[in-house]
């Protein structure tokens, strides 16, 4: 008796749209675009500033525009996606032993959340927002 | 004890006679308490014999019922019924071929199983007569969840990274290299770590996470993978800035 197994086409464009896991997954992977975006946008800052008072001025003013405030929010939205997707998985990379177990996967993502908190604080200080 | 009325959309393909696979109806009396499996049974004792299909404990430790269902890498021995509507789609494991029906083709799984070396590689040869080797209960922890796994490849058809890259070697193998690279008794990492660091070992891995999402014991290959991968990236780092430790 000759085999003849068949195999599946696989659906090579299209395969993340199949399941809620695939598309978060993708969502994830898509925020880092955004985040690479909003950097630029932050390394051309930098460059205005170097170009002196007038050109920090029109920058600041580009920034005041309703696209670009839409695009911050987008961008806050997927940043924010991003940075908590990586928070909850860092137990599985970061096993931390402790006695004969591991410290409690939930100390760890707390910790971060913690961390995150802390540090947007002093930002938020140091801007003179709070 | 109830009976419901299910019906069984099973994916059928007998290589013989079928040039693709097609959809093929049972409608099968169920008992309330009964799994996917049984009710494949039934149809295998009563409506159809041909129908094939792996199965051997119905307990979730033998690994070989695993079957999409309702689109899900699932044991068949631990869907329940109670759980699904009353029609319910099983097709055999995604990502890999059909060799009949229900039962897919393994060759490359068991293969890349073994590339991996799955099996202690003692640090330094021990005679019998010297005694066992001890661990302490820490040590045992390390790995403990890594020899879970029951090679069922779930894990296998859940992976989008597999399903394009198909020479990825993939969750399962991974994970059980990682549970003997952490074993206290085995030397074998470098070894491994030819195939594990390789291009089609952990480096394909995008860290989806839904192979630990289906995984029946719990074993997160996922998690073996994103270790493996930083452990690999302190040794890179180690061998260029310590270059004496590599002698
Ligand atoms: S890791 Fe989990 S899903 Fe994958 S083969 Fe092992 S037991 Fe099955």
């Amino acid at each position: 008796m000759s085999r003849k197994p068949y195999v599946r086409p696989v659906a090579r464009t299209t395969w993340w749209l199949s399941k809620g896991r695939y598309v978060r997954y993708m969502a994830r992977e898509v925020s880092s675009l955004l985040i690479a975006i909003y950097l630029m946008v932050l390394i051309i800052g930098l460059m205005r500033l170097s170009q002196g008072p007038a050109a920090w001025q029109e920058y600041m003013e580009s920034l005041a525009s309703p696209v670009a405030v839409l695009f911050h929010l987008i961008a806050f939205g997927f940043t924010t996606y991003h940075a908590t997707c990586w928070f909850n998985v860092t137990p599985k990379a970061m096993r931390i032993p402790s006695g004969d177990d591991f410290v409690p996967g939930r100390l760890i993502i707390l910790a971060h959340y913690a961390i995150w908190g802390v540090v947007s604080l002093i930002i938020l200080v140091i801007a003179g927002v709070l | 004890m109830s009976l419901r009325q299910i019906e069984l959309e099973v994916l059928r393909y007998d290589p013989e006679q079928d040039d693709e696979p097609r959809f093929q109806k049972y409608s099968v009396p169920c008992q309330e308490e009964w799994v996917v499996l049984d009710a494949l049974n039934y149809v295998k004792d009563n409506l159809d014999g041909s129908l094939s299909y792996r199965w051997s404990c119905h307990m979730a430790v033998c690994g070989s019922c695993g079957m999409m269902i309702d689109g899900e890498p699932t044991l068949s021995c631990k869907a329940f019924l109670r759980d699904y509507g009353s029609k319910i789609r099983v097709e055999p494991l995604a990502n890999f071929p059909i060799e009949r029906d229900l039962v897919v083709v393994l060759d490359d799984f068991m293969s890349k199983l073994k590339r991996v070396k799955p099996y202690l590689i003692p640090k330094q040869h021990k005679p019998i007569a010297d005694g066992e080797y001890r661990q302490t209960p820490r040590q045992l922890k390390l790995y403990k969840q890594y020899t879970l796994c029951i090679n069922c490849t779930l894990c296998y058809a859940a992976c989008p990274q597999f399903a394009l890259i198909p020479d990825f070697i993939g969750p399962a193998a991974l994970a059980l290299a990682h549970r003997y690279n952490l074993d206290s008794r085995d030397g074998g990492r470098a070894e491994r770590q030819e195939e594990v660091a390789s291009h089609e070992g952990i480096w394909e891995c995008s860290f989806v996470g839904a192979c630990s999402e289906v995984c029946p014991k719990s074993v997160d290959p996922a998690g073996a993978i994103q270790q493996m991968k930083i452990a690999s990236t302190v040794d890179w780092y180690l061998e260029r800035l310590m270059p004496w430790r590599n002698k």
